[in-house]
């Protein structure tokens, strides 16, 4: 039987060929400025190993036509929480670091309780929790404070995993080999999981079936509502996880840390092919817009002239194209019928 | 139990409020037989299927399906299917996102030594189920690929696989086209043949004749009676399901059609049109006339009435009203000159079903006064109470919401809607559409009445033998412009005709 590529699948292509596109032309444009070094690609995924935790959780609940805004702030008071206890408080990240998941699943539950069982909009509810995080950041502690005095939190970031390829000699004579942070495979091994769960687990299928039809997931037999909560019990504790990798990579906690970072997340997701109403979307296509999301920046960065804003406009125009992308599909597929 | 049923109800009652929606109705149902269940819309049908898969909670009987001790109680659909009742609706319940395989199986997929889904088996056993209903489908493509009708053998084939011994099919023909279903019937057919019972809730009487064994009669909530089909005639049918005699259907048939040409002309459109929807045409309705428009769907037919209404504006020649030019920017200023329109679309367009009928019939009046001059309340039920009596809306009570209503008293609030607003011109686009035999027959008697006290009516109707019935004019559509007139020689044959092409009236 030949098999058709549906237009899912067209889009998940389109989004990696824009990537590799985007990429080789930074190649070529930055050659001089050391753009094409393996360790360009490897400081984007450095940079945002936390994003990538984040933008899974937050396709699994798009998956199911919600959305959960909170992560931004939820990554803050992660980072503060674990900053805090290290320095003011002597604690070993051997008790933070559990402490700091339960934490996300506990306000994951909340968060999914409220949405599920009460039937309040998603976006109201993570709105809430949103504020609620924000607030508990500041709450406490009010300054901006580093990680210096923890040796084994230190110890553990500063791993480099290095690569044996790759290598070049910089300006100075001095060997530089590519290597990566213990934190990117933390973000890699959530990044499988996730697709492993979504594609083989009733739990995964299930998130599908409800972003598809709640009513008739409901006629099928599946609980809608479980489903529903536990989506959101994950991407609250995927983003801990994700602050967890975030502040490996700041070394610090502050109340204005990862502002915003909840609309980058959706903006990967959807860059990568999920659907704000639900029922299309996979990991693969997340992980490819956090690395477009990534490059743009570095692009912006590694051009020195321009000012940061310039990434945003680029994300804006971005996720423009992918909107007007997926609806044109849509209409293609409707009128096809 | 006898031998070979599946399953009894017994004395099943349940209220709505005010209303007996199911009075000690009985049903038996047996293995290997597709029994069909009829009655005109709000005889409670769907209650009683409801009743049956847990839906509706019912008041007082028994239900006692083969193979299970004692009574059963369902409290969900699920619940239901796990008894091995499985029921599939007329909007199809499956999650267009997902593959075929997975549409067959969410919820009891095969799973792997490590308690993953097993791909494989599942898309082996979903081609298996597909290939052995000579359905030529690639299971593993998304279900949104394949037509409706597909969809919804598959959710038959979803229900059968789950090993159903009763199979309940509600309306699923409704959005189905002659292929279709005749393939959906060979389909029962084979469920039939390996012991299963099917209910079969329709409103096409030929397909009952086509498939059926037997037939149950509902009416106004009780039971008529339990026929084999061969002893159960069409007319007969009917008359079961109405209570009355078929005679009374031929009785409203006027025998001459009356002559309009000195009445005063009420309506008198020259040349209007909307760009894209519906070419220039001309259209004169006379004071206490009934002018149909047939076509066939999609001719032009709705676009007509809405550009006369203002519904779309108006772009080329001149309106008339009562001898006076008329400016029709918007539906306000034709109502404003007492028109009204009964859209076709009456879920999306026409009731709201959070409002009670009272609301609901003073909607439009008070639409004309302005938002901010209430009618009081004496006068609301003073009209709601007068028009629930004209037009014979069956309800518990003047505050029911609309929602409770059946599809045919839902269509007569919206007909009272507009008769309160006492309008000179009336378009009725559809009236009858979805509405049984009896209430139909209701409809067009008023619309007969309301000739008769003077009012001008368009009617619009896909059945031709109902303009036949009320209709002195018929206009003739075709591809979005008004092809003809008919006048004379008001027969079947005539305006099929005239439909087609080719008519001489042009």
């Amino acid at each position: 039987m030949k098999k058709k590529i549906n237009s899912n699948t067209l889009l998940l292509l389109i989004t990696i060929a824009l990537f590799c596109a985007m990429y080789i032309i930074g190649c070529i444009i930055y050659a001089d400025k050391g753009f094409t070094h393996l360790q360009t690609f490897l400081n984007i995924l450095i940079n945002n190993s936390g994003l990538l935790c984040v933008a899974c959780g937050m396709t699994c609940v798009m998956l199911t036509a919600g959305i959960d805004i909170s992560v931004g702030s939820l990554i803050a008071m992660d980072c503060m929480f674990l900053a805090v206890g290290m320095e003011n408080w002597h604690m070993s990240p051997v008790v933070l670091i559990p402490l700091v998941l339960i934490i996300g699943i506990v306000f994951g539950a909340v968060q999914g309780f409220f949405i599920s069982y009460l039937e309040i909009q998603p976006f109201i509810v993570t709105m809430a929790g949103m504020f609620f995080a924000r607030g508990m950041t500041a709450m406490i502690y009010s300054k901006q404070i580093s990680v210096s005095s923890n040796e084994l939190f230190k110890k553990l970031a500063n791993i480099k995993i290095e690569f044996p390829f790759g290598s070049y000699v910089n300006r100075k004579g001095v060997e530089q080999i590519p290597y990566i942070r213990i934190h990117v495979i933390i973000a890699l091994v959530v990044l499988v999981v996730v697709f492993l769960m979504l594609r083989y687990t009733k739990f995964g299928r299930s998130l599908y079936a409800v972003g598809g039809n709640e009513q008739s997931a409901i006629m099928m037999g599946l609980d809608v509502k479980k489903t529903k909560l536990k989506a959101y019990i994950l991407s609250s504790f995927l983003c801990s996880i994700g602050g967890i990798c975030y502040c490996m990579n700041t070394m610090s906690g502050s109340v204005q840390q990862a502002l915003g970072l909840e609309m980058d997340a959706i903006a990967s997701s959807v860059i990568g092919g999920t659907l704000l109403t639900g029922g299309v979307g996979n990991v693969i296509g997340s992980f490819f817009g956090v690395l477009i999301n990534g490059t743009i920046s570095t692009l912006v960065k590694t051009n020195g002239k321009l000012l940061s804003s310039w990434s945003s406009i680029a994300v804006a125009a971005l996720l423009c194209f992918f909107i007007v992308l997926q609806s044109v599909f849509a209409k293609i597929k409707d009128s096809k019928k | 139990m006898e031998n070979n049923v599946v399953l009894t109800m017994r004395g099943i009652t349940m209220t709505f409020p005010g209303v007996k929606a199911l009075d000690h109705v009985d049903f038996t149902l047996r293995k290997g037989e597709i029994h069909a269940l009829m009655g005109e819309n709000g005889a409670g049908k769907s209650t009683l299927i409801k009743c049956l898969t847990g839906i509706n909670a019912f008041e007082a009987g028994e239900i006692h399906v083969d193979g299970i001790e004692g009574p059963v109680v369902n409290h969900s659909t699920m619940d239901a299917q796990k008894k091995g009742i499985a029921t599939v609706y007329q909007e199809v319940n499956l999650c267009p996102n997902l593959s075929v395989a997975e549409n067959l199986f969410i919820g009891r997929e095969p799973r792997t030594r490590f308690g993953t889904i097993d791909w494989k088996t599942m898309i082996r056993k979903s081609q298996k189920i597909m290939d052995d209903l000579d359905m030529n489908i690639d299971v593993t493509q998304n279900l949104e690929e394949y037509s409706l009708a597909l969809q919804q053998m598959i959710a038959i084939a979803r229900a059968v696989d789950m090993e159903s011994k009763v199979l309940i099919l509600d309306e699923p023909t409704s959005s189905l086209d002659d292929n279709e279903v005749e393939k959906l019937f060979r389909l029962m057919n084979r469920l039939k043949s390996q012991g299963v019972g099917i209910v079969f809730v329709t409103h096409f009487l030929e397909q009952v004749y086509a498939v059926c064994d037997r037939i149950t009669v509902l009416r106004n909530g009780q039971l008529v009676g339990e026929y084999l089909v061969e002893e159960l005639p069409r007319v007969k049918l009917v008359a079961a399901m109405m209570g009355k005699d078929f005679d009374d259907l031929a009785a409203i048939k006027s025998g001459e059609t009356p002559d309009f040409s000195h009445a005063e002309v009420l309506i008198d459109a020259k040349g209007l049109s909307h760009r894209g929807t519906i070419k220039p045409f001309d259209l004169e309705i006379h004071k206490g006339e009934v002018v149909g428009l047939t076509g066939l769907l999609g001719s032009g037919r709705s676009e007509l009435a809405r550009v006369i209404y203002g519904a779309d504006k108006n772009q080329t020649g001149t309106l008339k009203v009562g001898g006076k030019e008329a400016k029709i920017n918007a539906p306000i200023d034709a109502m404003n000159l007492g028109m009204g329109l009964l859209p076709d679309d009456r879920k999306a367009e026409g009731i709201i079903g959070d409002l009670s009928v009272r609301e609901n019939i003073i909607l439009a009046l008070q639409a004309r006064r302005g938002m901010f001059k209430l009618l009081p309340m004496s006068k609301q039920i003073e009209i709601a109470d007068q028009y629930i009596d004209a037009v014979q809306i069956k309800t518990a009570s003047r505050e029911s919401l609309i929602k409770q209503l059946s599809g045919g008293n839902q269509q007569k609030v919206i007909l009272a809607r507009w008769l309160a607003t006492n309008p000179d011109f009336l378009i009725l686009d559809e009236p009858t559409r979805g509405i049984d035999v009896g209430t139909k027959t209701e409809i067009q008697k008023l619309v007969l009445k309301l000739a008769g006290e003077g009012k001008s009516i368009m009617f619009i109707s896909s059945e031709i033998d109902e303009m036949l019935r009320t209709c002195s004019k018929l206009g003739v559509m075709r591809d979005g412009a008004k092809v003809g007139e008919i006048t004379e020689d008001l027969t079947q044959e005539h305006v099929m005709k005239a439909i087609a092409g080719g008519g001489s009236n042009e």
